[in-house]
């Protein structure tokens, strides 16, 4: 039974990230992008993590996806470019280089199974308090730093768009072109 | 679930939070005053007193906190100086040049504070977790940083092309930091190295070689190591010089210090032979192909931008070093990497101090040729341009050569000789370059057609160049006090 949903969820992901690339429509790869972050939520929920699974929902579907889509609607025929051919040498070396790497991790994880310490959660702690409570617990004691420091970046990020967002006068643009060489 | 609510001990990170609660402050002036200028001011006096807390924190033995993330060790507290410094040092240069370009704005001085407060992070951190945030918070702050000037065209493509490719760096790292977790179950790096010598049968395991071969990708990224260093000359180039002189040192310092704490103690003991392998090969090539790129160039800028991947290829020397044979040697070539950091950054940082000095307004005026009789425009700024050309190329008796000096001699500790010897034909062909701005500079004073006009010196930038002249000339002369600071980094 688990195998069962387990395939269908894996095809499901694998195409819906196949199509995120190769979709020529910004739209459509933005939607075949929350197809697929639902099919991680899945994967998360079939590993017993239901809290993860509800965040990779909540966040990555809700809030990035409705993002993207935001984005690529204000900007609409600004954004993308015609692809005549996928065909090309360098996407070849790129696909032989991807899949090299891809057989060097898969051998990896299947040949040689993840070996690493068991944490203190027991499956019995998590029945008797919920997954929720002993995150929120970890996250605040633990891993207290990891908080604030997530803070720290999300103020980052919010001066770093401000300034680069700003529009207070029409600047006439000026310096080099963009240089080419490497 | 019952909670405990930890001790934290905060005294040990107080650099840190200094640094962070300065830029608030500088951020909350930045509402109430229309002087700019004053913002810089504040930075830099405000840099100062975040050094103060670092002199108890040296004397004081290791101080692990916050549950093991971070550790206030030698080690970490000798970076904190050099981030200060770098940062501190920078300040001034932008005071001077974005008053220049009329971009004298608050938001610059938040950004290098807090892009400072990263670098520390990394430097501190002991856990993979807290690594990962100290590098986004530096490398977005960079970001932004290169693509400061929104009016240069060049400078929006050198902040959009280190956003995409930096994005991607995180993204290996990250997926390394999985991999490494999949196999010793713990984000903490003492404990991953404890998992391998408890665990002497999983030493071999193929899952955690992947995730270390992912996290060496993500940093020779961040530190711009050939063959992840394509985007350095653009970003480089394109961004406002000040910020590229903060670029170039800082984010490569936080790489190797992140880089070091996390080879030397969770790897110390297992892959020591894939990774030194890694890591010498690695070396070879950056310092190779920056120094004959940096050969070609035409631009002062672009060939600082290729020599600071030279540098980078130096500085992998010293980390592949770090497997020697007894724990003296180890010790030698940590504190001679930190040497070397230093040390670059005063003279890197003066160099870019005179490029951003002598940038025209407008356009970037950079190229060699505009260098052509320097000497009797602005005979203070020659003789100091000299003084760090001779000190990157590694010229006795200034501070660059004690650097070269002690790695390549760590390197030969470590049975690495022949990566000495590349090294040092490298620094030879990295003469070529550097002289030729001399020789622009004090040879080629007969051309007619060129500037004579008098170059004005303001004064923030005219104390950036004269400090690290000064520090260039005399730890170069006399060494030993730095040696003394530098031997006090040991990991806690």
């Amino acid at each position: 039974m688990e195998l069962t949903i387990f395939i269908i969820v894996a095809v499901l992901s694998v195409v819906s990230a196949l199509g995120v690339i190769f979709n020529k429509n910004v739209v459509y790869s933005a939607l075949f992008l929350l197809v697929n972050f639902l099919t991680i939520a899945v994967f998360y929920l079939m590993l017993n993590a239901q809290f993860l699974g509800m965040v990779q929902i909540l966040v990555y579907a809700g809030a990035i996806v409705v993002l993207i889509l935001f984005v690529v609607m204000l900007l609409g025929e600004q954004l993308g470019e015609d692809i005549s051919s996928w065909v090309t040498p360098a996407n070849g070396v790129i696909i032989v280089l991807a899949l090299i790497l891809l057989t060097i991790i898969g051998t990896a994880v299947t040949d040689y199974p993840t070996t690493g310490a068991k944490g203190d959660f027991t499956p019995e702690l998590i029945q008797e308090y919920g997954q929720a409570e002993m995150i929120g617990v970890t996250l605040f004691t633990d891993y207290l730093l990891s908080v604030q420091l997530a803070g720290v970046l999300l103020l980052v990020g919010i001066v770093g768009v401000i300034w680069l967002a700003r529009n207070d006068e029409q600047l006439p643009a000026t310096g080099d072109v963009p240089t080419k060489e490497a | 679930m019952p909670i405990e609510f930890p001790v934290l001990n905060f005294f040990a990170l107080s650099p840190i939070i200094v640094v962070i609660v300065l830029a608030l402050v500088v951020m909350f002036m930045d509402m109430l005053s229309s002087d700019k200028t004053v913002l810089g001011y504040l930075t830099v006096f405000g840099l100062f007193g975040a050094l103060m807390p670092c002199v108890p924190l040296l004397n004081q033995t290791k101080a692990p906190t916050f549950q093991n993330m971070v550790v206030s060790d030698g080690y970490a507290v000798v970076f904190y100086i050099i981030f200060i410094v770098t940062a501190l040092l920078s300040s001034l240069i932008a005071l001077t040049y974005l008053e220049n370009r009329g971009m004298q704005q608050g938001e610059y001085y938040i950004l290098i504070l807090l892009s400072t407060s990263g670098m520390m992070l990394m430097a501190a951190s002991t856990d993979l977790i807290v690594t990962f945030l100290g590098l986004e918070i530096m490398s977005i702050a960079l970001y932004v940083l290169a693509g400061f000037n929104r009016r240069s065209i060049s400078s929006g493509e050198a902040g959009l092309k280190y956003f995409l490719l930096g994005a991607f760096a995180s993204a290996f790292f990250l997926y390394g930091v999985a991999f490494i977790y999949g196999a010793t179950g713990s984000t903490n790096i003492h404990e991953i190295g404890g998992w391998f010598s408890t665990n002497e049968i999983y030493q071999s395991n193929p899952i955690a070689l992947v995730g270390l071969a992912l996290l060496i990708i993500g940093f020779a990224f961040k530190v711009a190591a050939v063959p992840f260093h394509w985007w350095t000359p653009d970003v480089y180039h394109g961004a406002p010089t000040s910020a590229t002189a903060f670029m170039a040192v800082g984010a490569k310092a936080a790489g190797f210090a992140a880089l070091v704490r996390i080879l030397a103690i969770s790897f110390g003991g297992v892959f020591t032979v894939q990774w030194q392998i890694a890591i010498s090969l690695l070396a070879v090539i950056t310092m190779t192909s920056g120094n004959i790129a940096a050969l070609a160039q035409k631009d002062v800028k672009r060939m600082l931008a290729y020599s600071s991947i030279a540098h980078a290829g130096y500085l992998l020397v010293g980390v592949a070093a770090l497997p020697a044979s007894n724990e003296l040697y180890r010790v030698q070539a940590v504190s001679g990497l930190l040497f070397y950091l230093m040390s670059y950054a005063f003279m890197n940082i003066g160099a870019f101090a005179v490029v951003a000095l002598l940038e025209k307004q407008g356009k970037i005026g950079t190229k060699l040729s505009d260098y052509t009789t320097l000497s009797t425009r602005q005979p203070f700024v020659a003789f100091v341009m000299l003084l760090f050309m001779f000190s990157l190329t590694g010229i006795p008796p200034f501070i660059g050569f004690w650097g070269k000096w002690y790695i390549f001699w760590a390197a030969v500790d470590a049975n690495l000789g022949w990566l000495a010897a590349i090294g040092m034909i490298n620094s030879a062909i990295s003469a070529f370059y550097y002289l030729s701005v001399v020789v622009q500079m004090y040879m080629h004073t007969e051309q007619a057609d060129v500037e004579t006009t008098p170059i004005a010196l303001p004064a923030p930038i005219a104390i950036a160049v004269t400090v690290t002249a000064m520090f260039t000339l005399l730890f170069g002369l006399w060494p030993t006090p730095l040696i003394n600071l530098m031997s006090l980094a040991v990991f806690g």
